[in-house]
């Protein structure tokens, strides 16, 4: 076995035994890296020279009695759509070509003050858009568990490299799906935390009512280690929650009498069976456990999605109107100044975002504003207070978190609609604002990984890691991708 | 037919905060291009906004003293629209839930008090500055476009009133009054031609009478209280012009041209403008609570309006009371302290808004560097009163008080200027004079009054200017008759 396949937990432990040095942490994922990487492509840049010298100063302090505690020296990939200071941010789109960050955003500062070591920028789906990270101007990022499938997105880069062992843990965003979908994808852990609980300043806003930042990670207590190191409250974001955050450092639950409710409106022939069993199958041990397992119908869910594709364009119409090549990024030659602005924009952009600027745009045009953004706004309010009813009957929600198992590569690229369906068990959770995981319970007769999403109330997490990390129990699933094993 | 003007006014005031609306650049004017910038005025990838509480305290002050009502909950807004100079391309703003709405300010333009409604006031941020080089300075025909950052970002507000202004007279009023409630109040330099307040006007006329509003027309680019005035004046008789020769007037902005007196049409930011506004997700609901706004309420200075009735309870007549309650705080406390020290209100504020002032022009001192206190101008005020200095003689009283030359009494004294008050030293002067002078005493007699000037002045020489005239007159009209 690689170092590159140890828990974040282990690597720790074994740096502070002596077993191995945190340099040696940094080339392992490195050497995956090399090995995977041409197949992959979970990297847009890796930062050898930054990363390196961070491992080095990392041995360094622990070894003159400075322990920043379970992430020092521990090799994190970032989504880029994330600011490093320093590093190019391009959220895989043309028109951010060429520009260099000038600040950390504040997860990374956070990081940093953790002691980790941020090995590169991951692949996405330009901006965020997307569910399979196959709209990446730089080209798609593939599945450790079959290359000719995708990796699901947008934080594709990310799930496939924590999945590979190329970084031992990443940082994703989460605006409708985007962690726990490819998280599930790459059988690895997925998490969105509450809404306002982790700063979003420094990450690229595609809608900044829905976006979150959170962990994947190769298991439950490595995601919760990681969440525990970003969030809190920021001054710096306006939305950033600045009351009590519940205490993680030890989630605990009986699952005797625990109430699960399994959603009603996330099943049914949408759902391949390989996916429905799984998920029958771990309710089935919840029960043999003693939990509560019952159903429960969530209308809302049935128009969430459609919700979901109002609200995240029309804020995304917005926050990407300051790409316009006046100030930085891509600009290309016009006889006007406006002329200047369309043209960059027209280039600089992918299919898939111009698709939901305009979207968004018509959402919230005079004459629609009302019967498209109006509409989606008061489902969103209706969800939220039927989810909130739910949570007075139920302890925690149940769901698969993706209909299917990775899908191949350009199999729904042509029809944006299948795609989008991709998010109809996770987007709900980022109109509610609530909390929700995704951990991998099994793989289908491909070999293709299955994710179980444990959806909690707003600040619920200590339970809905709890819930987690007993699901993760009773499942055993320690399998690694055919490329981790080949390698390992 | 006769028309009626209808004029609203919106001013957009930039406040003078330390920090911009949403993020910690200092507020300043002058730097080098794009030199007070950061990562959220610029529009970053990533950067946040943050409100500046001080530019809601602001707000808020402006809203009370506009007798509006302050929303305990108010909303941002996002204001669409792609322009170079708009960093994020779309502005942060307030639309359908601004922070005050409904109150109103008084102007008084010489035809008693009048209450102009206030329909709301808003918080918002400044844009760029954009300068479009080559072929007429304008965006379609420029070679190149040069944008300087330094000012996106300040925070502004945006008072808007309703139609309820009836003239060009007014308008430019209002604007001064308004103005004058802004500088009062702390929040803004409130300078027109640095741009830091701006008026735009909305101007329609109708049918003397009618209650329906016309079409209006927004005019812009008026960079003083005269150009406000002319230009509303200019577009009411444009706008009468057009009707009267049956010609539509068509809803636009026009674009107000100063040295050739006119108004011009001018192209709109994006056609017919659709700014799709949505609540702004970066930012939470704001909620001004009672507490915030008493603890405003109780740090409000007293505002022209309150302080021009306190100067007419005084007695002072309307244009004084106008004049000073708008004038500088400095020439204000002067005022005040000189009423506590007993000078006769009226006086003091005569003393003040015409000679002082005249003074201050003359040597161009400030109203904070004057050598005079409250105390100084009631001694003075009182002895023109006793008698003991004539008028004139009071003016290079005050001009040595002014030098520095001491007190009122002890520059009278120095200068020789006090007057001869006492009856029986002028009636000497009176008794020789007239026997210095028969003839005219002769031409007295044969009914020619007018001479009697001649008289007071031969009084004034021969006690070196010091007499009391006003008692020469008396006492000579009185011996002639004798």
């Amino acid at each position: 076995m690689s170092l590159a396949d140890l828990s974040i937990t282990e690597a720790a432990a074994g740096r502070r035994s002596g077993d191995h040095s945190f340099v040696d942490l940094f080339d392992a994922v490195l050497t995956r890296a090399n090995h995977t990487e041409a197949q992959l492509h979970c990297y847009l840049v890796i930062d050898h020279r930054g990363a390196r010298a961070a491992a080095e100063t990392a041995d360094g302090e622990l070894s003159a009695g400075t322990d920043r505690g379970p992430l020092h020296g521990i090799p994190i990939a970032i989504k880029d759509n994330m600011n490093i200071d320093g590093l190019e941010t391009t959220c895989a789109s043309q028109i951010l070509s060429g520009w260099v960050a000038p600040y950390d955003a504040h997860v990374i500062t956070r990081l940093k003050e953790a002691g980790a070591v941020l090995v590169g920028k991951t692949n996405l789906d330009e901006f965020a858009m997307g569910s399979s990270t196959e709209n990446s101007s730089y080209g798609a990022t593939r599945n450790p568990w079959d290359t000719t499938r995708v990796p699901g997105g947008s934080s594709g880069g990310s799930a496939a490299s924590v999945a590979v062992g190329s970084s031992f843990a990443a940082l994703g965003s989460d605006t409708g799906g985007s962690i726990r979908q490819p998280g599930s994808l790459c059988g690895v852990v997925g998490l969105k935390p509450t809404y306002g609980t982790v700063s979003r300043r420094g990450l690229v806003a595609f809608s900044s009512s829905l976006d979150q930042i959170g962990p994947l990670a190769r298991n439950v207590e490595d995601s919760r280690i990681l969440l525990e190191a970003i969030w809190g409250h920021d001054p710096g974001d306006a939305t950033s929650w600045n009351g009590d955050y519940p205490d993680i450092s030890a989630p605990r639950v009986d699952l005797r009498g625990l109430r699960v409710g399994v959603i009603d409106q996330l099943s049914g022939d949408a759902f391949e069976e390989a996916v429905s069993d799984a998920t029958r199958s771990v309710l089935d041990g919840l029960s043999d456990e003693g939990a509560e397992v019952g159903e429960v119908s969530l209308p809302g869910f049935d128009v969430a999605l459609a919700a979901y594709y109002l609200v995240a364009p029309a804020e995304a119409s917005a926050n990407l109107a300051r790409f316009d090549g006046v100030r930085y990024g891509l600009r290309e030659d016009g006889a006007t100044s406006e002329e200047m602005m369309r043209v960059t924009r027209a280039t600089g952009f992918g299919p898939e975002v111009l698709r939901r600027i305009l979207l968004g745009t018509f959402s919230l045009s005079a004459g629609y504003h009302d019967a498209f953004y109006g509409q989606a706004q008061r489902i969103r309010t209706h969800l939220t207070a039927e989810m909130n009813r739910a949570y007075e009957e139920y302890d925690v929600l149940v769901s698969p978190t993706s209909p299917t198992t990775a899908f191949e590569l350009g199999a729904r690229t042509a029809d944006p609609l299948s795609m989008y369906f991709s998010d109809v068990a996770t987007a709900p959770s980022n109109l509610s604002g609530h909390p929700a995981i995704s951990v991998p319970v099994g793989l289908d007769e491909g070999g293709l990984p299955i994710g179980f999403q444990i959806l909690a109330p707003a600040f619920g997490e200590e339970r809905m890691f709890a819930v987690a990390a007993e699901v993760e129990r009773l499942v055993g699933f320690d399998t690694r991708p055919v490329l981790a094993a080949e390698l390992a | 037919m006769t028309w009626a003007p209808v004029v609203g006014i919106e001013v957009h005031v930039e406040l003078r905060t330390l920090s911009k609306m949403f993020c910690g650049c200092a507020v300043s004017f002058g730097g080098a291009p794009n030199t007070n910038v950061c990562p959220t005025c610029l529009a970053l990838p990533g950067a946040l906004p943050v409100p500046n509480r001080t530019a809601l305290d602001s707000i808020v002050a402006i809203g009370l003293a506009l007798n509006c009502d302050i929303n305990e909950h108010s909303i941002f807004h996002r204001k669409n629209y792609f322009y170079t100079d708009l960093p994020k391309n779309y502005q942060i703003s307030q639309f359908d839930l601004p922070i005050a709405t409904d109150g109103w300010l008084e102007v008084d333009t010489g035809e008693g008090p009048r209450r102009i409604r206030i329909e709301r006031a808003h918080m918002e941020e400044d844009t760029g500055k954009s300068t479009h080089v080559g072929e007429g300075g304008r965006i379609h025909t420029a070679e190149k476009t040069l944008v300087d950052f330094n000012r996106a970002g300040t925070p502004l507000v945006e008072i808007v009133s309703r139609p309820d202004i009836h003239s060009a007279v007014e308008a430019r009023a209002y604007a001064q009054e308004l103005r004058a409630l802004v500088v009062e109040l702390g929040v803004s330099d409130a300078r027109m031609e640095e741009g830091s307040i701006r008026f735009d006007a909305n101007v329609s006329i109708r049918p003397h009478g009618d209650s329906e509003l016309g079409t209006k027309v927004e005019i812009k680019n008026m960079n003083s209280f005269r150009s406000l005035e002319r230009a509303v004046d200019h577009e009411i008789g444009r706008q009468i012009g057009a009707m009267e020769a049956g010609k539509p007037i068509v809803q636009e902005t026009r674009h107000w041209d100063e040295a050739g007196g006119l108004t011009t049409s001018m192209r709109g930011k994006e056609g017919s403008s659709d700014y799709r506004y949505f609540p702004d997700p970066d930012l939470v609901p704001l909620r001004i609570d009672e507490e915030w706004i008493e603890r405003i309420r109780g740090t409000l200075p007293e505002l022209p309006s309150t302080r021009r009735q306190r100067y007419l309870g005084q007695g002072l007549d309307s244009h004084s009371a106008g004049v000073l309650a708008s004038s500088d705080a400095d020439l204000r406390s002067l005022h005040d302290d000189a009423v506590a020290s007993g000078a006769d209100p009226t006086a003091s504020a005569n003393w003040i808004t015409g000679e002082i002032t005249a003074w201050m022009r003359r040597t161009e001192t400030e109203p904070g560097d004057l050598d005079l206190d409250g105390a100084r101008l009631a001694e003075m005020v009182g002895m023109v009163a006793d008698g003991d200095l004539s008028a004139s003689a009071a003016k290079d009283v005050l001009d040595g008080v002014l030098s520095g030359e001491g007190g009122p009494r002890e520059v009278a004294e120095a200068r020789d200027l006090i007057q001869v008050s006492d009856r029986a030293a002028v009636s000497e002067i009176v008794g020789s004079v007239l026997a210095d002078n028969p003839e005219a005493v002769a031409r007295y007699r044969d009914g020619e009054h007018k001479v009697v000037g001649f008289l007071v002045g031969q009084v004034m020489r021969a006690s070196g200017g010091k007499a009391d005239p006003q008692l020469a007159n008396e006492l000579l009209r009185a011996q002639l008759s004798g």
